[in-house]
Order: structure tokens, then C-alpha cells, then sequence
């Protein structure tokens, strides 16, 4: 085990250099609906279960059918209504399951990234092989259902191992070339998209994907009032706005269709949607095609920004420590 | 390192469930339907009348709303049983003031040891549904199938003689179930069930005694997830019914009748500081477009429109 995953070196949000986005907008905004399949008994994990209770989980499963019953088109109607195009973090099994969902987000071309097989297998335990296996099935799975070139990686249910991140990358480049596998939405490190070590050494970067602004941290784990969530979002993004000015910002909402789709949530969830895209110079994208714009303009400037500044911070370090012995 | 072959194997990754309990189906898919009196929305009170016993054994887990300190837990004991005494005569009169048709889900257990309670809820006539036989009764995976099966059959057939209500509908303590529960039920004449929370409106689950009505009784919108589990103020409970209220009938305009579940326990909402977000959501929501009416009344609306 490591200290520290080693994936980014330190770089302060103050004076970095200046992103604009396309159609020089100040800030990207995004929505990533979790299109999320659980199983009603799936095989047992060394380390974490799946349900509290012995199957059958009553509760637990059915609420998270209800979002894919119930819930996906109530989503999908209030993004329609505000001209979002949903970027899906899929368990990619509901390519079989449902294929009525994959269709109708497809029709509107939305993006489909991958999130797994199944929201019940967890990488924990696998070998190298293993993981490689179910993160290029995921990735196979969305371009034979959708024609997509899987661009993004959330690891099912946030389980990860030391080499996630690689294998994504890797597998992306054997399937895709640079089109698959350049971007993470599992680390919350930043409020801008930030370069990526791996091992191959691709481009690769992080897309801010908040977990503090997910609906299901927030009613769930941290049990905010529906109308509470409302404002939460308001404030989130009035913030990244304004400090859009110096440089562009990223706000993302990450959504599930089992929590933010329920009827005593869905007016708080729309009074912000409304807001948010209510106002100029917001860019209301995907995360692909936030990743895309970045790697393009941006990412070889902020990799040179960051070495530039770490070679500078080590050297008045070295400086201060040659000081402090000559003395 | 590495895990269990099948671990990466997937059995039922194919079109539809991972099961066969029921048939894949999105709600907008389904026709449309319209409540009695062309109402756009079904407001179906669901009122749990609980015994929760002292000598909680808690198998296989502590149900929400149990005793949770050492033995003798004489504060949530007697905490429960104020529903019991006070709070549910404050619903009956919130009830009674707006119109609204509630149905019980009682404990036979209860029943049992509150022959007052039971004589009220009898001459009131408002439908009952089987709770279970107590909270500490539970249902769950594993369990040995005989002394289930004897736990319906005891629980079903009891509180039918008690009540003298054919007694057709039921929710399992905790709302949880074995892998036996449906079969079960529909073999002691059971017809619906209020476990699943998938749906917004009844749909069909299958067992090998014929199908069971899953009819949709929210827990996000409990009154006890609200503001035990996830901590809300009464106000805030009251927000959230008259949003879902307001959302629900939205929808209905579009895509026909939905239905506004409440489940309501009188040990949670019959507090004195709770009792009036209650009656300011059932003042609310009865001046809508609203057909107030028991589970079994929503169900046979339903069926008489949309048969499987």
C-alpha cells in the first residue's frame, strides 16, 4: 500500500494559467446521470457486500430498480427541457438489461461512459488480469450498443485498485488509440480538469465530477433536505462562476435516477437546473467533450505550469535547507 | 490475488430483471389511468399500528424504530407505545377533519394486547392490512420455511378473526422479505403487498401460487425515514409531501392518475410539535384534484382499467 496514489503533483488553484472555454465561455456545466444496474444476488466480495441483509434485500434493490422504472425518464425529460445532454456514468450490463434506456439516450446523443459491469461487482480482489478484463468488457459493451468510444472512467460503486487508473488508460489506447480511455471522474482532488500521471504516459486527466454536489452523497450519507440540495447547487455554482473570471471553472452535478428522480425532490432539482442554465456564458457540455477541449488547448501549457512551478517550490526548498545548514 | 472465477461470470446479463419476480417495465410505457371522479392523483394513508416487544431479539437485524439500549430499553418501549395511546387518536381526529380515508397496517400481535385500539379501528371500518405478526417478527433470507410458513399462516389468519376483515393486504415488519415471503402470502390468500419500492404504481409479482399486486408505498416518503433516519424537521417533512404532492399531479396531467403513498406512524407524526405538518400536508393535499381512498379501493381502481 502507498501513502499517496502519486496520480498528480501539487499544483495551487491561485495563478494558474488562464482557461477559456469554447464560444469563450467562463465555465462548463455538465450533468452525469449514473444509469446504475444492481443485482438482486450477486456473488460474494472478500471485502465489501453488496446488501446489508441476506438475499433477498428487499429495500435496497428495489429503490434502485425504481430509478430505472420510474426515475430515468423523469431525468431525462427535465434534461430535454433545459437543453442538457446527459453524460452517463453506465453499468454497462443494462446495455442487456434495458436496452430501452441505452436507446433513448442515445437518440439523444448523450455520452455514455463507463462505470463498471454491474454496481455489485467490486474491483477489490481481482488480479491485474481480472480488473483489465472488466474495465475492456465495460468499454466493448458501450461501443457495440452505442457506436461510442468509451472516453471516461468511474470505477463501480468507487471501487478501485492501486492501478485503475492504468489499466483504463491502457485499455482505452489497445481499443480506441487517444480516443478511449482519456479521462477519470474518480478523483476529487480539483475545480479544474488536471493532467494525470499513468503508466503509459498518455494524455489522461482528471474531470472534476463533485462528490459534494452528488445527489446520492447528499441525500444519502449526508441527508440534506431535498429544497436544501436546491440551494446547495445554486451556491456551488454561483461560486465557480464568479471565480470563472480569472480562470474557467467546472461544475458538475452527478445524479441517480433512484434519488434525484423521487417527486419530493424533483422541484428543487429543476429550480437550479433552471437557474444554472439561465445564465450567459455558461458551456453546457459533456464530460468528453470537456476532456476533448482541454487535452486540445490546455493540457501540454498546464503540464509545463506544473513542472515550471515544482521545479521552483523544490529549489527555494533546497535553497532554505543549504541556508539553514550553512549557518 | 485475484477473485473467484465467477466473479466475472454474469448469468442473467440479458434483456429485462436479474430475477424472475417480475417483468422489466418503465412506467411511461404503461397506459394511462384515471382515478375515480376523474381525479388526477390517489392519496393512499398508510398508518403501521406497532408492537415493538420489550425482549426485542433483533434477528437477523435491529428494525428502524426498535429498542436499541440494554435490556429493560424502557424509553423506546414506551415511546412506541404512545402511537399506540395518544398519537394515533390526534391522526383519527386530522383524519376525520379533512376527509381522508386512512387504511391500517397492524401487528396482529397489537391486536391482540389492545382490544380498545382494535374496537376503534373496527368501527371506524376503514380497511386492515396484515403487519406482520410484531417488529421482532421478522421475515428475511435464510429463514427456516416451516417456521415462516407458520408465522403467515398465524399472523394472516388471527388478525382476520380479530378484525373480522378479509383481510387481503400486507407489509412486512422492517418491509423486509425470505425468498418464501411472496409464495407465502399468496398462498394464505393475500392479495396485494407493500415491500417493493420500485414502482409508483401497482404492478404484478409473480410466485407459484399465482401473481401478488405490488402496490407502491414509499419510504423515501415516510414519515420515519424522514425525520428519524435522515434526521429532517417536521417542517421539512411537511415541504417535501406537498413538493411531491405538487410534482405527482404534474405529472398526472401528462401521463395519467398517480398515487401519493404516505406512511405515517402515530409514535413519529403523533407527537404534539409533529401532529400539525401533518394536517397541514393532508389540508394541502385535500384541496387538490385528490381521490382519498384504502389501499384495496386503489388497487381494484386500477385493476378495472389496466389487467395484466
Amino acid at each position: 500500500m502507498k501513502s499517496d496514489p502519486g496520480f498528480y503533483d501539487y499544483w495551487p488553484y491561485e495563478n494558474r494559467p488562464k482557461i477559456r472555454w469554447p464560444g469563450d465561455k467562463k465555465m462548463a456545466f455538465w450533468v452525469a446521470p449514473n444509469i446504475e444496474f444492481y443485482e438482486l444476488n450477486p456473488p460474494a466480495n472478500p471485502s465489501r457486500k453488496a446488501w446489508p441483509q441476506p438475499y433477498p434485500a428487499t429495500q435496497g434493490y428495489s429503490i434502485r430498480d425504481y430509478g430505472n422504472r420510474v426515475g430515468h425518464q423523469r431525468q431525462m425529460d427535465l434534461l430535454d427541457k433545459y437543453g442538457i445532454r446527459g453524460s452517463i456514468s453506465l453499468s454497462t450490463a443494462l446495455c442487456d438489461h434495458h436496452p430501452e434506456i441505452i436507446q433513448m439516450c442515445k437518440e439523444r446523443n448523450w455520452e455514455f461512459f463507463s462505470h463498471g459491469i454491474y454496481n455489485t461487482r467490486y474491483t477489490y480482489g481481482m488480479s491485474e488480469q481480472q480488473e483489465r478484463d472488466m474495465i475492456k468488457d465495460s468499454m466493448e459493451t458501450i461501443y457495440r450498443h452505442t457506436g461510442q468510444k468509451c472516453a471516461g472512467y468511474l470505477a463501480p460503486a468507487l471501487s478501485h485498485s492501486e492501478l485503475t487508473l492504468d489499466f483504463f488508460a491502457e485499455v482505452g489506447t489497445e481499443l480506441f488509440g487517444n480516443e478511449g480511455g482519456i479521462y477519470t471522474c474518480d478523483l476529487f482532488h480539483d475545480d479544474q480538469p488536471t493532467p494525470i500521471h499513468t503508466r503509459s504516459n498518455k494524455p489522461f486527466v482528471s474531470i472534476p465530477y463533485s462528490l459534494e454536489m452528488n445527489d446520492t452523497i447528499a441525500f444519502v450519507v449526508n441527508k440534506i433536505e431535498p429544497r436544501r440540495y436546491g440551494q446547495m447547487l445554486k451556491k456551488n455554482f454561483d461560486r465557480l462562476y464568479a471565480e470563472a473570471n480569472e480562470s474557467g471553472t467546472i461544475m458538475c452535478i452527478p445524479t441517480h435516477n433512484y434519488q434525484v428522480s423521487c417527486p419530493h425532490r424533483m422541484k428543487a432539482f429543476e429550480e437550479a437546473l433552471d437557474y444554472i442554465t439561465s445564465h450567459d456564458d455558461v458551456w453546457v457540455t459533456t464530460g468528453k467533450e470537456i476532456a476533448d477541449y482541454y487535452l486540445e488547448h490546455y493540457y501540454e501549457h498546464a503540464k509545463t505550469d506544473i513542472a515550471q512551478k515544482n521545479a521552483a517550490f523544490n529549489a527555494a526548498a533546497l535553497n532554505a535547507a543549504f541556508n539553514k545548514g550553512a549557518k | 490475488m485475484a477473485l473467484d472465477k465467477s466473479y466475472l461470470e454474469y448469468a442473467h446479463r440479458s434483456h429485462g430483471m436479474d430475477h424472475d419476480r417480475y417483468d422489466w417495465s418503465m412506467l411511461t410505457d404503461r397506459p394511462n389511468v384515471t382515478w375515480p371522479g376523474g381525479k388526477k392523483l390517489a392519496l393512499w394513508v398508510n398508518v403501521p399500528l406497532q408492537f415493538f416487544p420489550l425482549d426485542q431479539k433483533g434477528e437477523p437485524f435491529k428494525i428502524q424504530g426498535g429498542m436499541t439500549m440494554p435490556y429493560p430499553d424502557l424509553r423506546h418501549f414506551s415511546l412506541r407505545d404512545y402511537g399506540n395511546r395518544v398519537g394515533i387518536f390526534r391522526f383519527l381526529k386530522a383524519f376525520d377533519k379533512y376527509g381522508v380515508t386512512p387504511t391500517f397496517a397492524m401487528n396482529t400481535e397489537l391486536a391482540k394486547r389492545n382490544p380498545y385500539l382494535l374496537n376503534t379501528v373496527k368501527e371506524r371500518g376503514n380497511e386492515v392490512m396484515c403487519h406482520g405478526m410484531h417488529m421482532d417478527a421478522l421475515h428475511f433470507g435464510g429463514q427456516d420455511k416451516q417456521l415462516e410458513t407458520q408465522l403467515v399462516q398465524d399472523s394472516v389468519n388471527q388478525l382476520r378473526e380479530l378484525t373480522e376483515q378479509d383481510i387481503t393486504g400486507w407489509l412486512s415488519p422492517g418491509r423486509n422479505e425470505s425468498e418464501n415471503t411472496p409464495e407465502l402470502l399468496a398462498a394464505n390468500g393475500i392479495k396485494y403487498f407493500c415491500d417493493w419500492v420500485n414502482d409508483d404504481m401497482p404492478y404484478t409479482f409473480k410466485t407459484q401460487q399465482g401473481h401478488l399486486w405490488a402496490m407502491p408505498l414509499s419510504n423515501e416518503l415516510d414519515d420515519a425515514f424522514i425525520m428519524l433516519n435522515n434526521l429532517h424537521s417536521e417542517d421539512a417533512y411537511a415541504e417535501q409531501m406537498i413538493d411531491a404532492c405538487d410534482f405527482l399531479i404534474k405529472e398526472a396531467k401528462e401521463s395519467g392518475g398517480r398515487i401519493l403513498s404516505l406512511n405515517i406512524h402515530p409514535w413519529m407524526l403523533g407527537q404534539p410539535h409533529r401532529i400539525g405538518a401533518l394536517e397541514r400536508v393532508l389540508e394541502y393535499v385535500m384541496s387538490q384534484d385528490v381521490y382519498s381512498a384504502s389501499a384495496s379501493d386503489i388497487l381494484s381502481a386500477f385493476k378495472s382499467q389496466v389487467m395484466p
